[in-house]
């Protein structure tokens, strides 16, 4: 009971707060609205027992790249842009475009439920909440284990975006 | 406990409202952010399956798509940031130099 209840808390959180990032004319409250939808989705991933996600969630995502964010939009001027038009001209091909793609995930949704492994999605989960404790533990032995080389070229992927980063940004080159 | 599917709905809302930013908005930094958006929907998914097979592999991938999205915030912003210095506008139907 709780677990639902909680469950639609961040759910509901989560997507308004993400329609209103969309919606937003100021981009300074954009990002304010980004943090509350990570903040939720960050509680989704606690109640889905991935504590160290939810760790890793709030302060990578919250208190790195949101701060990232907040910086660039104070660098960049934007009073310009803060009074014209937000939404480009091709908004209702964009607005068709999506529906079409929503309307494939929920064919996929109705035709998964119909297969005989739709039970494993739609019907109650097996209780196997247990198996992913103690969550840092395994997480750290099958990272360093099984996904050792993903691992360390996820280093060399941060290392080069570092550099381009600061290239970008400087100056003069 | 809430079956998967409800997360895979939560995560679909979430990659339309993502892509409809994407796809309307004319500020580069909010496309940027609905980009983060899209990542945060993938991530849901795979925690949410991790969850329903009880192993944490789907944890592992979220971790490498988490990494990416940092790589993609900072040299995204870096581009805004060289961009704005050139040519004074964050406006994406503005950055037309390629147009004929």
């Amino acid at each position: 009971m709780l677990d639902t209840v909680l469950f639609y808390f961040f759910a509901s959180l989560a997507v308004l707060s993400s329609v209103l990032v969309v919606t937003r004319r100021n981009a300074v409250h954009s990002a304010i609205f980004l943090v509350t939808a990570l903040l939720a989705t960050a509680g989704i991933y606690l109640q889905l027992n991935a504590e160290f996600l939810f760790i890793t969630q709030i302060i990578l995502y919250v208190g790195g790249i949101m701060v990232l964010f907040i910086f660039v939009i104070m660098l960049v001027n934007l009073d310009v842009a803060l009074h014209q038009v937000q939404f480009n001209r091709q908004w209702w091909v964009a607005g068709v475009v999506t529906l079409a793609l929503a309307a494939q995930f929920v064919a996929a949704f109705v035709l998964a439920r119909n297969s005989p492994a739709g039970r494993f999605v739609f019907g109650p989960p097996q209780a196997r909440a247990a198996q992913l404790q103690p969550n840092t533990e395994l997480i750290a032995r099958t990272l360093f284990q099984n996904y050792t080389l993903p691992f360390e070229i996820a280093s060399i992927l941060l290392l080069v975006a570092m550099i381009g980063a600061v290239v970008m940004a400087k100056r003069k080159v | 406990m809430i079956p998967t599917s409800h997360y895979l709905f939560l995560s679909l809302a979430l990659l339309i409202i993502g892509v409809i930013g994407v796809l309307t908005r004319r500020n580069v930094i909010v496309i940027l952010m609905s980009i983060e958006l899209i990542l945060n929907a993938v991530n849901i998914n795979l925690i949410a399956f991790s969850r329903m097979w009880g192993q944490v592999d789907g944890q592992i991938f979220a971790i490498f798509i988490i990494t990416d999205a940092a790589a993609e915030a900072a040299v995204g912003l870096g581009i805004i940031i060289a961009f704005f210095r050139n040519r004074e506008t964050v406006l994406a139907d503005e950055m037309d130099m390629l147009k004929w």
